[in-house]
């Protein structure tokens, strides 16, 4: 199923992206199906998760690009089965190898959780348990996957401090997490989920709590870390700069649902979305210098208040009340191929694409 | 941690420094005749007040007092009573109960506060979490003093099953007021580790150890548990100091025979001396325990111990 | 030392620590644990969302309604006295029990009970709500001096309140109620401190009682002294008092309202201690301690004359402990939007 890698290959320079049009490589190993994730507490019920779908092939690196508030990261808090279940509600399918970890019950999920698939956050600090030596926490790995003894664990631990390039491995293994750097804490995160060579590592904002050059590292240390396990990647971000020196396939998120899929090339040059196309053109270029930016008009809606039809249409300069199935203010456009390798939600998309 | 206890140890000698003084200026430096107010309505003879006068070295410029005073305190002298007894002997006589009632009293507040704010704070909204939140706003509002009398009369006189007061039954006397002593400090320890455990659970690296597939005894035991005891920890130190006047009043009531007691018949008997010898005592231990309840809190938080 | 006192902790243990503000800082996105509501998109201010959850909640009802109660009964005691003098004693009358005609019976002079009770709230209340309001003024003054302007002030403030912090409460209003009728300054007694009153019982547990309040103020207003909006006044050319009293102060103050209002039960309690101990209040004052006091020689046999004021006491204090209880949950950062 899964290809195994067969050592590093040619490398590029850091700017140089890897695998304009990469072919995926067989089966994907991560596949979310129509995922809908619901909270229902005291007020009205709030669906964070629209209908999500996506997948990853091995060794593929996918991310997920979208504005805060717009369901990516409780997509991925889904998948890795981390969200409390109530008052979250989760439907769908979510198949990691084939096996859909929602009928799974919840040892068998567990036991996904880290070997399987793992997950780094934004905020290394706050995610690191600050009474625990980073040797003790990477180790925590080996010693409850695997059963490996305290001795095994905290050398193994050494030897993954080394691979992230955390300098002095040996001699920080004894640090606590608030002796380090953001940068380096950071990579102690890595070398965790990466501990027991898992499938798919998801990345929830890596980078957005570093400096820039730091973050440059840091993604850096990912893809070469992907590029020797050939592990997917689910790249989660709203840093459009990040994407596109990373990743191979972009899904654009907006109010809980995916707008558009395709390579990194296909949507950054030519959008298939209104919504994808104002991010595009928001981002000032240097000749811009001296006139007005071009931000998106509007603000996302609130999760409790979504618009009928095409959740963008309040926003979008092409929104009309069309012919029958064409309505933007009451029919919902569906994720279709409209074009070879890409899909969009918009009824308007092939408007987009050659107009 | 070397570097964070002699710190630790040298900011100490300010603060017990400062409270003698504090308490040397209140007893010796700022009334018009200390002797007097040491004595209150009891007649003393003129020889007995200038002999007085004459020990505490009233005569003395007002540092020289001090120094002398400190000096007397480093070597065991606290005092002595009207009738010429160091009260360093009644610190001595009695030490051993109060201390006996005070470690009752922790061990009952840290044993049943923490388990029932485990419980509680593991099960949020469940019936056991709000018996919790109902019986310790109850506890925290019963003073000490009357939880006292009520028990000794419910359990005591009425029923029977405990001793009225004093302690001829050895260690099972001072159940009853040890549990006394401890109610409102349960109460609040329970509230804290509740809270401080839920607060926990909902932090973020409790978040990554699910994420990292660990099972949840393991999330809650070694990730929450040992993080939710620091502040606890640090409250039952301080509460310290409530506990001891809390045993001013808890002796008194169940008339057993410790330091306590004896400030409680110091006062009506007017030996002023005496109420501040023992309080002196009370509070230096107070200071000490509270540097060990520092290093302890070192030890469960690495955080603290580089700063 | 200080700065970990157990009645802040016990308040608010988040704000009390500035350490853990800031390692909790990093939470997690609201969508994935929300104990709020997202949907709720009314922005109102911290006071009017406290006020809203505050409404909701039955012990703040509960508790406000006994607390309003003892509060008519300390001003006008002869509504609930019901007639009865507590200074017309008949000795036949000794250690009566409760009757229908007189509600808690007689005490050992043969005055009413009912009536010496009564009374006994008006000191008692008086004493609680005069040391709270001079603990809070002490407290937000030194602390929010220490806060705001930090380095050497701060330290020696800090070393200051470590060595109130040694004397716990009631040993040092022990001590300090003990000698203060003999105390002199400049020559002169102390003017409220050398009458053995209500007065000097507030004093007392002021000078014991401020340190939390401040320790509270200060971290507070350390936290809020490099926001934002403190920097804008600051750069309009904003001094520091006016920058301390319009922009720090309003949004330092929550965590102390509760810890104050708890603490007017706590002070009450404190009072009756002293009172029973010998050093509080001392007849012909009316206090619960001195009820107590007199009657725990006669447990045995008269169990109402401890029995009695120890219940409305307690009431008392659990008036203030649940509406503070109530106040805290309502203010919970973690429980608005």
């Amino acid at each position: 199923m899964s290809t195994t890698p067969s050592g590093s290959h040619a490398v590029g320079t850091g700017t140089e992206r890897v695998g304009t049009a990469a072919p995926r490589t067989g089966a994907p190993v991560l596949e979310v199906d129509d995922l809908h994730v619901e909270f229902r507490s005291r007020g009205p019920v709030v669906t964070a998760v629209r209908g999500v779908s996506y997948s990853i092939a091995p060794g593929e690196t996918m991310a997920i690009l979208g504005e805060s508030g717009c369901g990516k990261s409780v997509s991925a808090q889904a998948i890795m089965g981390i969200l409390d279940i109530p008052p979250a509600h989760v439907t769908g399918a979510i198949r990691f190898e084939g096996r859909d970890m929602l009928t799974m019950g919840a040892e068998e999920q567990r036991k996904i959780r880290g070997p399987g698939v793992s997950m780094i956050f934004q905020d290394a600090l706050s995610a690191l348990n600050p009474v625990y030596t980073v040797g003790d926490q990477i180790g925590e790995m080996f010693r409850a996957h695997r059963g490996t003894s305290k001795k095994d664990a905290k050398a193994q631990a050494v030897e993954l401090m080394d691979r992230v390039r955390i300098p002095a491995a040996r001699q920080r293994v004894d640090d606590y997490p608030h002796q380090f750097s953001g940068g380096m804490r950071q990579r102690v995160m890595i070398a965790m989920a990466l501990a027991l060579d898992p499938k798919v590592l998801i990345a929830d904002e890596p980078t957005t709590a570093l400096d820039v050059t730091v973050q440059a590292q840091v993604m850096d240390l990912l893809k070469d870390l992907q590029r020797d396990t050939g592990m997917g990647l689910i790249l989660i971000t709203h840093d459009l700069g990040v994407v596109n020196e990373v990743a191979d396939r972009v899904a654009v998120m907006y109010a809980g649902r995916v707008v558009e899929t395709g390579t990194i090339d296909d949507v950054f040059t030519r959008p298939a979305h209104p919504y994808t196309r104002g991010l595009m053109s928001s981002i000032p270029l240097l000749e811009d210098k001296g006139h007005r930016l071009n931000p998106i008009v509007g603000a996302p809606p609130t999760l409790s208040r979504i618009p009928s039809g095409c959740s963008f249409h309040p926003r979008c300069p092409m929104a009309r009340r069309g012919p029958g199935g064409g309505d933007c203010v009451s029919d919902v456009p569906l994720l279709r191929e409209v074009a070879p390798g890409r899909r969009a939600e918009c009824h308007y998309s092939e408007e987009l694409l050659h107009g | 941690m070397g570097r964070y206890v002699a710190r630790r140890l040298l900011l100490t000698i300010p603060v017990l420094i400062g409270a003698s003084f504090l308490i040397f200026a209140m007893v010796y430096a700022l009334p018009g005749d200390p002797i007097r107010a040491l004595a209150g309505d009891r007649p003393l003879p003129e020889s007995v007040q200038a002999a007085l006068r004459a020990e505490y070295n009233l005569n003395d410029p007002l540092l020289v007092q001090y120094g002398k005073y400190a000096l007397g305190l480093v070597q065991g002298d606290f005092g002595t009573d009207f009738s010429g007894r160091p009260v360093l002997q009644t610190i001595t006589d009695r030490l051993p109960v109060t201390a006996t009632l005070t470690g009752v009293a922790v061990v009952f507040e840290v044993l049943i506060g923490i388990t029932a704010g485990v419980l509680a704070g593991l099960r949020r909204g469940s019936f056991l979490d709000n018996l919790v939140l109902v019986s310790t706003t109850l506890l925290v509002s019963i003073p000490v003093l009357v939880l006292g009398f009520t028990s000794q009369y419910v359990f005591g006189v009425r029923l029977g099953v405990v001793p009225v007061a004093g302690i001829s039954e050895g260690l099972y006397s001072y159940v009853m007021p040890g549990l006394v002593l401890a109610s409102i400090s349960l109460a609040y320890v329970a509230r804290l580790t509740r809270t401080s455990l839920a607060d926990s659970l909902r932090a973020d690296y409790v978040r990554t150890a699910r994420a990292k597939g660990l099972d949840r005894r393991t999330v809650v035991i070694r990730h929450t548990l040992r993080n939710s005891l620091i502040p606890v920890v640090t409250f039952i130190g301080a509460d310290i100091g409530g506990l001891l006047g809390g045993a001013i009043i808890t002796e008194s009531v169940f008339n057993i025979p410790g330091l306590g007691r004896a400030v409680f018949d110091s006062v009506s008997r007017q030996e002023g001396a005496v109420v501040v010898g023992i309080i002196t005592l009370l509070v230096f231990f107070f200071i000490f325990f509270n540097l060990v309840v520092d290093v302890l809190y070192a030890v469960l938080d690495p955080r603290i111990r580089y700063e | 030392m200080s700065d970990r006192d157990p009645a802040a902790r016990a308040v608010d243990p988040q704000s009390s620590d500035l350490r853990h503000d800031e390692v909790e800082a990093g939470s997690t996105s609201v969508l994935a644990a929300p104990d709020v509501d997202p949907t709720d998109e009314k922005q109102t201010s911290l006071w009017g969302d406290a006020w809203k959850d505050l409404r909701r909640r039955p012990f703040f009802w509960i508790g406000g309604a006994l607390a309003v109660f003892f509060l008519l009964m300390a001003l006008f005691p002869g509504l609930f006295a019901r007639g009865a003098d507590p200074r017309s004693c008949t000795l036949s009358n000794s250690t009566g029990a409760p009757s229908a005609a007189h509600w808690f019976g007689f005490d050992q002079q043969g005055c009413d009970y009912l009536a010496q009770v009564v009374y006994g709230a008006r000191n008692s209340l008086q004493i609680g709500f005069t040391a709270v309001i001079g603990l809070l003024v002490v407290g937000v003054v030194v602390g929010s001096v220490a806060g705001y302007f930090g380095g050497w002030i701060d330290s020696l403030l800090a070393r200051v309140t470590d060595i109130f912090y040694a004397l716990p409460l009631i040993l040092g209003a022990l001590i300090l109620l003990r000698v203060g009728p003999q105390m002199l300054v400049f020559g002169h007694p102390v003017p409220i401190l050398s009458e053995r009153g209500p007065g000097a019982i507030a004093i007392a547990l002021v000078i014991f009682g401020w340190m939390t309040a401040m320790r509270l103020v200060r971290s507070q207003v350390i936290a809020i002294k490099s926001s934002d909006y403190v920097a804008a006044a600051r750069a309009l050319g904003a001094g520091p008092l006016r920058i301390l009293v319009r922009h720090v102060l309003p949004n330092a103050v929550a965590p102390v309202i509760v810890y104050a209002t708890i603490s007017v039960g706590a002070l009450i309690a404190a009072e009756a201690a002293l009172t029973y101990l010998g050093v509080g209040l001392q007849r012909p004052n009316y206090s619960w301690g001195l009820q107590i006091s007199e009657g725990q020689n006669l447990l045995r046999t008269a169990p109402h004359l401890v029995l009695i004021p120890s219940v409305v006491l307690s009431l008392t204090v659990m008036a203030f402990v649940m509406m503070g209880d109530a106040l805290r949950d309502a203010l919970d950062p973690r429980q608005r939007s």
